[in-house]
């Protein structure tokens, strides 16, 4: 047997502590043991692809879902799915969800004090092309106060969620706004080690924006490469 | 060119109107080879308190062991409507339920071959890090031959271990901390 394994990523690195006190929620729900190592195995190396998933036209438009168009700035959020050699992830599902213009989620537990857009969800999904592109139209989100720390406000954010191309390769993960003051004092963005924390940055692209239409932002996604030498077995 | 891995960020609580469209609760549609399964995780705090906004994410092999996946190259047959994934969040008590067929045993890199098991994904808000963790079946005479959870120390080995209840209901539940720390794997 000859199987192809992923590379690891070296811890304090890339990845929060899962522990990271300063985001309270974390203290209770953080293993304190740490994780057994797992030789990857199919199990590992196989994940699921989704390539049955049928999207509907325009579930990467998040701002037609409904009848009329959403309040806020329209902006395109676009990039590639590429792996650690740079190699794109072909054909990835791409998810991602958020709040309206005003912070305000589509969710019966957001209780924040601001108002619904009964035209905006906040969910779209996309399939990256063999390239590993992908594109969406949405609008830009608000910030939002939440209770980890008097006066905390979440830094404007967009949750994406990714498959690639294994169990291994899963991750969920947030896209931030350039330059924004409140990515400082957010306790979620800054639980990632310091010079990694730019890669959740999305870049102002101004080649992508569309005259008299909308902005544009590019977020490119990293998932774990594979190691070069394929690990011999039998 | 080589790139830097994008950082890993909480799920948030507020993920449900969204990937509520990809829920599969029921992965095994009618027809589907093997014996039907349902599975029942409960997810708790280090407090033992519930989590009922977590996400679970499973993915297994189908009932011959063979993986719908194009690395699993192996001439076992595929099943049509069983791609192995399912995704559910956790209920007001903390539950997430999934309907499927046993899986079938999946060979070790190093030679011979894995008890049946259910590879499993935990989100939660608070939650930064996806914590992957498996499923095995109480009683399965594999188990104490399975390398993956020889990898585990014998006392911490039950918290990956299903039991069925009285109704046939394969339960198991995540601790993400305290006394009973679910066994968490780094994959």
């Amino acid at each position: 047997m000859n199987e192809e394994t992923y590379r690891r990523p070296a811890a304090g690195q890339h990845h929060p502590a899962n522990r990271s006190p300063d985001y309270k929620s974390t203290v209770s729900r953080s293993p304190s043991k740490p994780a057994i190592v797992l030789p990857h195995t199919l199990s590992e190396i196989t994940g699921p692809l989704l390539r049955a998933e049928r999207l509907d036209a325009g579930e990467n438009d998040l701002t037609r879902r409904r009848m009329g168009e959403p309040l806020g700035e329209r902006i395109v959020v676009h990039g590639r799915v590429l792996d650690e050699d740079g190699k794109p992830v072909p054909e990835a599902l791409v998810e991602i969800w958020q709040c309206n213009a005003a912070g305000r989620y589509h969710h019966p537990g957001d209780q924040h004090d601001a108002p619904l857009d009964p035209n905006f969800y906040g969910g779209g999904r996309a399939r990256a092309g063999t390239d590993g592109t992908y594109r969406f139209i949405t609008i830009k989100p608000g910030a939002y106060p939440w209770k980890n720390h008097y006066n905390a406000w979440r830094p404007a954010h967009i949750h994406f969620s990714l498959f690639g191309p294994a169990f291994a390769t899963r991750l969920i993960t947030q896209m931030y706004f350039p330059q924004d003051p409140l990515l400082a004092f957010d306790p979620i963005y800054n639980s990632v080690p310091e010079g990694a924390r730019p890669r959740l940055q999305a870049a102002f692209d101004m080649d992508a924006t569309q005259p008299e239409w909308a902005l544009a932002y590019r977020f490119d996604i990293v998932l774990r490469g594979r190691n070069a030498t394929p690990m011999e077995n039998t | 060119m080589s790139r830097a891995l994008t950082p890993s960020q909480t799920i948030g609580p507020f993920y449900f109107g969204t990937v509520v469209n990809a829920y599969r609760h029921d992965l095994a549609p009618a027809g589907v080879a093997g014996e039907r399964i349902e599975i029942a995780l409960t997810l708790h705090d280090a407090d033992g308190a519930i989590v009922p906004d977590g996400l679970l994410e499973i993915w297994q092999a189908n009932s011959h062991g063979r993986y719908n996946h194009p690395e699993d190259r192996r001439n076992l047959p595929l099943d049509a409507g069983f791609e192995g994934y399912g995704r559910a969040s956790t209920d007001t008590r903390g539950c997430a339920r999934f309907g499927t067929v046993k899986p079938g045993r999946v060979p070790w890199p190093g030679g011979g071959l894995q008890a049946a098991h259910v590879n499993v994904s935990v989100f939660a808000r608070g939650v930064l890090n996806r914590l992957a963790t498996r499923l095995y079946f109480d009683g399965d005479p594999a188990l104490a031959e399975d390398p993956a959870l020889n990898l585990v120390e014998p006392e911490r080995r039950a918290t990956l271990i299903a039991k069925r209840d009285a109704t046939g209901v394969w339960r198991l539940p995540l601790y993400l901390g305290g006394p009973n720390e679910t066994v968490f794997f780094d994959c």
